[in-house]
């Protein structure tokens, strides 16, 4: 990374160009639907087979999930679809493996979702630049805070053209969150409430509450509420205060109970949208 | 005196490797736990509390028996008599102080062997507070007693069912409910773990353990440095406590023991600094069990507080500077020594305590050493495993 200073900013440049689908997605639609997935879950090799149908049912962008064995901002059905897709056989190297030719077909912007764990032991640096070439827009590591991103790693980030996706609750103080607002390249990732991912039934008024206040702080960065998201009148809530929603456990639920992924996935996404 | 910078590193160990939803409860305590710690109201009850209802200090007893045995002067501090019967009473009666005066009415934990839970349910008697405990199924089979103890005192205790259902998992499973219960709640970690603040709050809360064997051993031989201290390292509290106020005399060697399992090379062990390699886990960034694919390990070993796959990350920034040496003891040595204890000196330690203890027989003493061996708890936990491994019961 010791660059010299026109090179760094000629690669920079260039970058902007070809790596930028998150802020073109944002510049040109409202209402995105996200869904999150766990890599090598439900079979190792339907990573692959989920993104596509997911692509071909119409979602705006993904966010797929790599497995760890302690995965703590984690409920239950991720927890287990982890643990599944471990047995399975997943692992970073088997997830660029899958996604080596995915940008020859999947035209979506795609984020990654994992803890700073294995992506350490592979090598941070290795792992962010697997990630560009891989065609990878933004990571999602929720055991990376903020700080430590600042000063460890945004340079790697900016430098390989990764966005850093952040993450705001209901807690997270006003003058923390116009920070992370600042901070940000692509979206802020709106925490539905302080809970950990899993599938619940409606918006409560203290979360709409949330979201207003959110919304009234009128932040550069566009937002996207997970967490609890489930089903179409909790996706079409969040929208009104926010530019989309992403949703988790309640697909992966699905997905392990799936006797046939491209249908099935299909009917999900049209229960939604 | 060892301690964290700003951030909560030691040397490049700990921090707070932690998800946005933990970090306005992390900022405020770190805003704010030193300032606590050394108001005068808090120094007055924790003092208070110590003596008259923890029963401090523990008692520094000399082993003859054992001296004997291994040539040595040695010395045991009695952190088995504290009330409750080990060591993480002095953990808990703090952090339960700055709780309250946080504010905070619900008290979560996590435990391995029970002993933090029961030591948390009750402070949590003791202060009128709600307790809620998560403990491995596994370790709910076998520290049977302590989950009694802690649904006597009032607390609840809740099965963590995942991984191989230990301490680990237990730690996941507080952390997810902490993550749920942003406002109300105050998560009092049992050991040096977690993220900073944890590690040096913990510590300081037991470095009581080094002040009174300094006291203790300047009363008894008229000089306060012995030349070795040993104490088994789980999450390495009662160690970092037993070190604390020694790591600044050179002279005085400082011993770790380590749960081996079956053995450092069976796949079964909790040897997290003979058998890990950094990485981050509830927090921190330590030595770590993992795999190649960065995934963690489950650990295993006969003592449940000791059955961590982490350590705290001051023993691995003290392991690499060279100041502390750690060893893995194995379970038949650890029992072994728990026999050895049990029948020359009429002291039952802990399953944990023993692996201290099983480190006598491992170093080569000069007759005129001063060795203080801390006995982190009383073993009545663990009556069951002995009595299945050394045949007691009558056929
Ligand atoms: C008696 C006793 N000693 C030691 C430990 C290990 O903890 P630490 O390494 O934090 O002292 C435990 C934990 O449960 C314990 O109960």
């Amino acid at each position: 990374m010791i660059m010299n200073n026109n090179i760094n900013n000629a690669l920079k440049g260039q970058k902007q160009i070809t790596m930028n689908r998150l802020n073109k997605l944002f510049q040109e639609k409202k209402d995105l639907l996200s869904i999150y997935f766990t890599a090598g879950y439900p079979q190792l090799n339907d990573t692959m087979t989920v993104l596509t149908a997911l692509q071909d049912a119409g979602i705006d962008f993904v966010e797929i999930g790599l497995p760890f064995s302690d995965p703590l901002a984690d409920g239950p059905v991720i927890q287990q679809s982890s643990n599944l897709a471990l047995k399975n056989g997943m692992s970073l190297n088997r997830i660029f493996e899958q996604l080596g030719d995915m940008r020859k077909t999947i035209t979506m912007p795609v984020t990654f979702m994992g803890y700073i764990n294995p992506v350490l032991k592979f090598g941070i640096e290795k792992f962010v630049k697997l990630c560009a070439k891989t065609g990878i827009d933004g990571l999602i590591i929720p055991d990376l805070p903020f700080e430590i991103y600042i000063e460890k790693y945004k340079e790697l980030f900016d430098d390989n053209g990764i966005s850093n996706i952040f993450l705001i609750t209901p807690q997270t103080p006003e003058e923390r969150v116009r920070m992370l607002d600042e901070n940000s390249s692509s979206f802020l990732y709106m925490v539905s409430s302080a809970a950990v991912t899993g599938a619940k039934k409606g918006i409560s008024e203290v979360q709409t509450d949330y979201f207003r206040r959110i919304k009234d702080m009128k932040l550069k960065t566009p937002k996207v509420v997970g967490f609890g998201i489930s089903d179409r009148e909790s996706y079409q809530r969040v929208c009104n205060y926010s530019e989309g929603a992403i949703i988790g456990s309640a697909f992966v639920k699905m997905l392990g109970q799936s006797q046939n992924l491209k249908s099935d996935i299909k009917e999900f996404i049209a229960t939604i949208k | 005196m060892f301690q964290p910078d700003e951030k909560g590193f030691y040397g490049q160990y700990g921090g707070a490797y932690i998800p946005e939803m933990l970090i306005p409860n992390i900022e405020e305590l770190k805003s704010c736990y030193l300032k606590i710690m050394e108001s005068e109201s808090f120094l007055s009850e924790y003092k208070k509390l110590f003596t008259d209802f923890a029963g401090r200090p523990s008692p520094l007893f000399k082993a003859e028996r054992l001296s004997a045995k291994y040539g040595a002067n040695i010395w045991l501090k009695r952190e088995d008599l504290n009330h409750t019967g080990s060591h993480k009473l002095n953990n808990t009666i703090g952090q339960i102080l700055i709780a309250r005066e946080m504010g905070r009415t619900r008290i979560i934990a996590e435990t391995g062997a029970g002993q933090h839970g029961v030591a948390t349910a009750t402070v949590c008697a003791l202060m009128n507070m709600q307790c809620v405990v998560y403990m491995g199924e596994t370790d709910i089979e076998r520290q049977a007693p302590n989950v009694a103890r802690m649904r006597m005192l009032g607390a609840e205790v809740r099965p963590a069912l995942s991984g191989n259902r230990t301490l680990k998992d237990a730690t996941n499973e507080a952390l997810r409910d902490w993550i749920a219960n942003p406002t109300d709640t105050f998560y009092i970690i049992g050991s040096v773990v977690g993220p900073h603040p944890y590690p040096d709050m913990v510590a300081r809360l037991q470095a009581i353990i080094s002040a009174e064997m300094k006291q203790q051993l300047k009363e008894k031989c008229g000089s306060e440095l012995p030349d070795y201290v040993i104490a088994c390292v789980g999450g390495g509290s009662n160690a970092a406590g037993s070190f604390y106020h020694f790591i600044d005399d050179a002279s005085v060697k400082l011993i770790g023991a380590e749960a081996a399992g079956l053995g450092l090379d069976s796949g079964e062990t909790a040897a997290s600094i003979a058998r890990g390699e950094p990485g981050v886990i509830h927090g921190s960034l330590t030595y770590l069990m993992q795999d190649d694919d960065g995934q963690i390990i489950e650990p295993y070993s006969i003592s449940a507080g000791l059955d961590y796959p982490g350590v705290g990350p001051l023993h691995s920034y003290l392991m690499e500077s060279g100041r502390a040496t750690y060893l893995p003891v194995t379970d038949k040595e650890a029992l072994e020594a728990a026999l050895e204890l049990t029948r020359m000196e009429g002291i039952i330690p802990a399953l944990e305590s023993a692996h201290a203890l099983a480190i006598l027989s491992k170093l080569n003493f000069k007759k005129s050493d001063r060795v203080v061996v801390t006995v982190s708890g009383r073993g009545d936990k663990d009556m069951k495993c002995y009595m299945d491994y050394f045949k007691l019961t009558d056929k």
